[in-house]
Order: structure tokens, then C-alpha cells, then sequence
């Protein structure tokens, strides 16, 4: 009797899951995220195939926004304002900039939106939730990867004309840039949407804070050229983890002559983005369980 | 049989009102408390889950100590008035959202089907859409290609099954997302009002899979619905929740009474009006005593079914000679519609003018004849067949309840009133 009764006893504690209010610090499931792969292919593919529909130059949208900024920037900046690019060409500076800055900018507010865009599909279904922004900086490779197709084209012209501007062997840095970029998007986006879900005033906000952003992260101007003008404002480029991402871009693209390269921000933005990557998965978690009540 | 889902002592709270400034300082005052290692200040607030009275606190408990237990294959019944909490539970079941206090502890899988067509995008496929739907509810994409076929051909959705969602008719869009839905496999399904959709042909091959699930594959479900006739036909035992607790735990027809007549109490259905003597003073003639509609053979309290005979009393007292005294029905549907008069006038049993004293008239309705849905009756008094003497308006209601059709048979809603039962004969023609 005592054997059935422990029997039984075991029984009843192997639960396969428990649905508690308790909250754990970190929480994600691996397992389960590998178990909904098909789901994360199927939302790129959704999100790649779905967004020009309907449009008559389909894809080639992505080719036509940077194209123009980088001629307005290199118009007003490079040629009114005069900014040096130094050994680079003005235009081919300002569409690296501005490819890099595309996909990182896209990222962060594409994170930061997850909770409400995606507040009709969560509000019925639950899979883990990590998977839509995961879904987002993925399926936005492709719009980065077309973007870079472009420069790769200017790069040749350039290159061809004569401009001084070489690959190196810091060009194998290149897809560390990229994860960069992608774990910079998703950390502050991940702790912004914990905020967007309850509070409306950050997507408000956010829209003009990314616009002053880009130019405290010398997008349109090369660091060394704000060090030299302006001084005493310089710190607040210089601290900015994002401007040592586009700076770092720049050069292991341009491989400038004279001009070495500085592991040092390389790897202060890399603990930074991993550590902030880690502080919005956190919170993340923690929105996900309830955020469907405040949104 | 084992336990396959336990709940215990599920709880769930919300903030009444906008979030605004207030929230953000709620917010703090939580935030300030959770550091110094305090309880939520906010838990020991909170009201019942009453829409009908006026907020007096700025939480509510939309649900409380919520406690029970699934045995597997078992097909449990989840009942309640709009806002008794079902919704909530059935979130936190899905784990859309996480209860406030408590835990479920679950040996399988849950799958949930509140609501069909979840992520479907109307620039895909309809094909494409069944592989992303399928995905959102917990299929791999080889499980979803295993049954494609058999998805497309329960869908009835072949022919535009590689147009876009858009261009589909909403019953279309509906028809592929109940097929995906219907073709999940989980150990435990929670299944909210799906049987609402569709057609009658539709209907009829939905319940039909529902049974299949239920029945033939002894699968542990969750079904919740108002369509009684549904519950019971497919639930074994269900539970009744009433303003956020669960009132009542136990077999199908048990639970379905208690239910019914929570509902009549708390929805003002009154079968039965007894008059002050000293009202209606305005005829000299007739007061009122009292007027009641039930089932034949039944208590007054007790639901009134479709097969029953439904009988009308108007007692009242008549204190003038030399007259006569008819008495009319008139039947709204819940529309507002009339759909029926009937006066005693037309009948040849009423000759009451030499009569004084406590009169009633009663009439019979015969079986099988008010459609599933509430009533509401008028009732006059009419002097010599010419004059309205008194005129009661909506004074007594009732409800028709259809609770037995057999399943497999059409669920929906009569779209008419009246749903008379009559003889019809058969005859062939060479």
C-alpha cells in the first residue's frame, strides 16, 4: 500500500510543464525555440515575400532610399559644408554609412514594435515570443544584403576610377559587424518594447530620438573630423557604441592608408552589446507573460 | 485514468481604467515595494468581477481560486455568462498570459483554438497561410506537409488554394483556418465557440471532427461555448464559473441546470409577476393578481425546453358584474419583434360576465413550437371585446432552451422564433 501510494506520488510531480506566476530571471527556453525553427523560416519567408506586393518596383525600393540620402548627404555635407572624407570618396562614404545605419536602425525599432504589432497574434497563440524579433533582424539581412549589392557596385566604379580605398584583411571582420549590429538592435529594442507594450510615449519618442541618433554616430561625418572641429563635444560621438560600429564598418571596407586599426572600441562594443543583449532578454521574458493585460 | 492538468488556486488580477499617470505611479510604488523584498501592495485590493456594479476599487479579480482538475481523454465543459472569466482562463490555459497567483501543472501539450486564422497574412497563399498558421499553432512544417491534402480537402478550398487569403470570402478564410486548426494534434485542446462558424454543411463536418477528436481519439479537450445543446453533446463533466470563482463542478446535466438558472436569476428572465392588490388603480374593473409562464409538469424555477408544453396563467381579481374580461398575450422575440398575439377574445371558453372575484385564464402553447432564444410578453386586459382596460408591458419574459438534439446534427441558432413541430406526409409519384 505504502509502494502504490509512493508510485502514485511520483506520478503526480512528473509534469511536463508548469504554468505558474512565478517569474525566473532568464527564462528562455532553447529547446523550445528550436522546436518552432519551421515557424522562424516561415515568418522571414513571410516577412521578405509580403512587404513589396503589389509594388511595381518591387525590391528595387531598397536600392532607391539609400541611393538619394547618400546624394543628399554628400550634397550638403561633403559639398556646402565641406566635411572631409579623406582618402575616401565623399558619396561611397556616405552610402556605407548610411547602408550600415539602415540595418542597425531597423533592427532596433523592428524589435521595439514586437509586443504591438504583433499584439493580435500574441493575444491568441502563445510560441516563444523571441521568435518575432529573431524573425525581424534575420528577414532584414535580406534588405541589408541588397543594399550592399549597391555599394558593392559604387566600390567598383570608385575602385576603377582610382580612388585609394583597398579590402584588407580586416574585411573578415565583416560579419562580426553585422552580428554587432544585430545584437545592439535587438538589446535595446528588447528593453524598449518592455516599455512601448504599457507606455506609448517611447514610439513617440523613439522617432526622433533615432533621427538625432544617427548624427551623435558619425553616419554623415568621419570621427576624427569632429575631434578636430569641435572638441569639447566630441565625447558624446566618442562614447556612442554605435559610432565605433559605423566607423569600424567604414574601415575594414576602405582599408584607409596610414591608418591603423584599433582593436580597442571593437571590443568595448562587444561586451556592451552582449551585455545589453543579455539585460533585454531579461526583461523580454518578463513582458511576455503579461503584456497582453497592459497593451 | 490519470490527472493530465491540474489548476490550482488560479487567480487573475487587472487594473480597471486607462493606463495613465496613475499606472506610472502604481508602477513605482510596485517597483519600491519588490526591492525592499515586500509583496505587491496591489494583490490585497481588487473587487469581484461584477460588471453590473459600479467599480468601488481600482483592481478586479477576473478570476479567484480557480482549482481543478483534467483526467485524460475526459471532454471538460467550461460554462459561464459573458464575463464570468472563461476568456481569462482559457488565456492563461494557453499561456497567452501567466495568472497572478497560482499554477497549472500539465502532463501533454496544450493547444488552443480561441480564436481560427491566427496570423494568417492576406497577401499569402491560401496553401502558403496553412503552412504559417500551422506553424503559429505548434506544427512543423514536415507534420503540416504530411497532411496537406487532407487540410485542403476538409477546407472545401481546392480550387483557390494557390490565390491569395484577400481574395477569399470571410467563410472561405474561416472554412481553411478551422481545417489547419481541426488537423493540430496536441495532447489537451482548449476549444473556444468554434462551432459558431461556417454554414450548416460546414457545421455538421466540424462537429462531426470534434467528435472524432473527442471520441475516437481520446484526446483530453476544453470546450467552451454557450450553445448548450453542443456541451451536451460532447462533455462528459463541466465546470460553471460566475463572476470569476467556479461555482459549480460536476456532471453535464447538472451543470447545465445549475447554469441556466444562475442565468435566469442574474439576466432578469421573470416567468412570474405577483401584483400589489393596490396598483393599478386606473380600471374600476380588473386588478391584477398575478401572471406566470412555465413548463408543463415543471416548477415554475425550472427551464423551459423546447419539447415542453408551455403554459400561461393570468390570475386577476374582477370586481364589476355585467362585464366581460379577455385577456391577450402578446410575444416579442429578444428582436423586439412581435411574433405573436393571442387573446382570449377568439376563444368560445371565456364567458366570465357574470363572474366576480379571483378569475384566471390559462392558455397552452403545444410542444415543440418556441424557437431556442428569450421572450418577452405583453399582457392585456380588454373590456367587451373592445376597450384595453390595462396594458402590461414586457411583464413577464422566458427562455426556450434546445438541449438535446443528437450530435452530428446541426448546432446553430433557428433563424426564426417559431420552430413549429408538424406532421408532414410522405408521398411518391411514378
Amino acid at each position: 500500500m505504502e509502494v502504490l501510494y509512493q508510485i502514485m506520488n511520483k506520478q503526480q510531480d512528473q509534469w511536463l510543464f508548469e504554468i505558474s506566476s512565478k517569474r525566473k530571471l532568464i527564462d528562455l527556453n532553447f529547446k523550445e525555440i528550436w522546436r518552432y525553427r519551421d515557424l522562424l523560416v516561415l515568418f522571414i519567408k513571410r516577412d521578405i515575400v509580403t512587404v513589396y506586393k503589389q509594388t511595381v518596383l518591387g525590391p528595387l525600393w531598397f536600392f532607391i532610399q539609400p541611393f538619394f540620402t547618400s546624394v543628399i548627404f554628400t550634397l550638403v555635407f561633403n559639398n556646402i559644408a565641406s566635411i572631409s572624407t579623406g582618402f575616401v570618396p565623399a558619396f561611397l562614404f556616405n552610402l556605407s554609412g548610411i547602408t550600415a545605419w539602415n540595418y542597425f536602425k531597423i533592427c532596433l525599432t523592428g524589435t521595439s514594435n514586437t509586443f504591438r504589432s504583433n499584439a493580435g497574434i500574441f493575444g491568441k497563440v502563445y510560441f516563444p515570443r523571441f521568435i518575432v524579433p529573431l524573425s525581424k533582424v534575420i528577414s532584414n539581412l535580406f534588405k541589408f544584403g541588397i543594399q550592399l549589392l549597391i555599394l558593392i557596385g559604387f566600390y567598383i566604379y570608385y575602385l576603377v576610377n582610382g580612388a585609394q580605398i583597398s579590402l584588407s584583411v580586416y574585411t573578415l571582420l565583416f560579419p562580426v559587424y553585422i552580428l554587432l549590429m544585430m545584437l545592439f538592435g535587438l538589446g535595446v529594442g528588447m528593453i524598449l518594447s518592455t516599455w512601448t507594450t504599457k507606455y506609448r510615449d517611447i514610439s513617440i519618442l523613439m522617432s526622433f530620438v533615432m533621427q538625432m541618433l544617427m548624427y551623435v554616430s558619425a553616419v554623415p561625418y568621419p570621427l576624427a573630423e569632429i575631434q578636430k572641429k569641435q572638441p569639447e563635444y566630441a565625447w558624446v560621438v566618442e562614447y556612442n557604441p554605435i559610432t565605433h560600429i559605423i566607423e569600424g564598418f567604414r574601415y575594414i571596407l576602405f582599408n584607409p592608408p596610414g591608418v591603423a586599426f584599433n582593436w580597442t572600441p571593437l571590443l568595448y562594443v562587444s561586451l556592451l552589446a552582449t551585455a545589453l543583449f543579455l539585460v533585454g532578454l531579461i526583461l523580454f521574458n518578463r513582458t511576455e507573460k503579461t503584456f497582453i493585460d497592459t497593451v | 485514468m490519470s490527472i493530465i492538468l491540474k489548476a490550482e488556486n488560479i487567480s487573475k488580477q487587472y487594473r480597471l481604467g486607462l493606463v495613465g499617470t496613475g499606472t506610472l505611479k502604481h508602477d513605482f510604488n510596485r517597483f519600491w515595494h519588490r526591492i525592499r523584498g515586500k509583496e505587491d501592495p496591489y494583490l490585497k485590493v481588487g473587487g469581484v468581477n461584477d460588471r453590473t456594479k459600479k467599480a468601488t476599487e481600482d483592481y478586479v479579480w477576473a478570476l479567484q481560486d480557480i482549482n481543478f482538475e483534467v483526467e485524460e481523454g475526459e471532454v471538460l465543459g467550461i460554462i459561464g455568462k459573458n464575463g464570468a472569466g472563461k476568456s481569462t482562463l482559457l488565456k492563461i490555459l494557453s499561456q497567452v498570459t501567466s495568472p497572478t497567483t497560482g499554477t497549472i501543472k500539465s502532463r501533454g501539450r496544450i493547444a488552443s483554438l480561441l480564436e481560427v486564422g491566427t496570423g494568417f497574412h492576406p497577401e499569402l497563399t491560401g496553401r502558403e497561410n496553412i503552412y504559417l498558421n500551422g506553424a503559429i499553432l505548434g506544427m512543423t512544417k514536415a507534420e503540416i506537409a504530411s497532411k496537406i491534402d487532407e487540410i485542403i480537402d476538409f477546407s472545401g478550398c481546392e480550387l483557390y488554394i494557390d490565390t491569395p487569403t484577400k481574395r477569399y470570402s470571410s467563410g472561405m478564410t474561416v472554412r481553411l483556418a478551422f481545417a489547419v486548426a481541426a488537423h493540430l494534434e496536441p495532447d489537451i485542446m482548449v476549444i473556444d465557440e468554434v462551432l459558431a462558424v461556417g454554414d450548416a454543411e460546414f457545421q455538421k463536418k466540424a462537429v462531426g471532427k470534434m467528435q472524432d477528436i473527442s471520441r475516437g481519439q481520446g484526446r483530453t479537450v476544453l470546450f467552451v461555448s454557450h450553445n448548450m445543446a453542443a456541451v451536451k453533446s460532447l462533455c462528459t463533466r463541466c465546470i460553471v464559473l460566475d463572476n470569476g470563482g467556479l461555482a459549480f463542478n460536476g456532471h453535464t446535466d447538472e451543470a447545465i441546470d445549475f447554469y441556466l438558472k444562475l442565468n435566469s436569476s442574474n439576466r432578469g428572465i421573470r416567468n412570474n409577476s405577483i401584483f400589489n392588490p393596490n396598483e393599478f388603480e386606473y380600471s374600476p374593473h380588473v386588478r391584477p393578481v398575478s401572471i406566470s409562464v412555465g413548463a408543463v409538469g415543471k416548477a415554475l424555477e425550472e427551464p423551459i425546453e423546447f419539447e415542453d408544453e408551455i403554459e400561461f396563467k393570468i390570475q386577476f381579481n374582477k370586481l364589476s358584474e355585467n362585464i366581460q374580461i379577455d385577456t391577450t398575450l402578446q410575444i416579442k422575440d429578444s428582436k423586439g419583434n412581435y411574433v405573436i398575439s393571442c387573446g382570449s377574445g377568439l376563444s368560445q371558453n371565456i364567458e366570465n360576465k357574470n363572474e366576480t372575484g379571483t378569475v384566471e385564464h390559462s392558455v397552452r402553447f403545444p410542444s415543440s413550437f418556441f424557437s431556442s432564444e428569450e421572450f418577452f410578453v405583453n399582457v392585456l386586459f380588454v373590456e367587451n371585446k373592445k376597450t384595453v382596460t390595462v396594458k402590461l408591458d414586457d411583464i413577464i419574459s422566458f427562455q426556450v432552451l434546445e438541449s438535446t438534439r443528437k450530435l452530428g446534427e446541426w448546432m446553430g441558432k433557428s433563424i426564426a422564433p417559431i420552430k413549429i413541430k408538424l406532421d408532414w406526409f410522405l408521398s411518391t409519384h411514378d
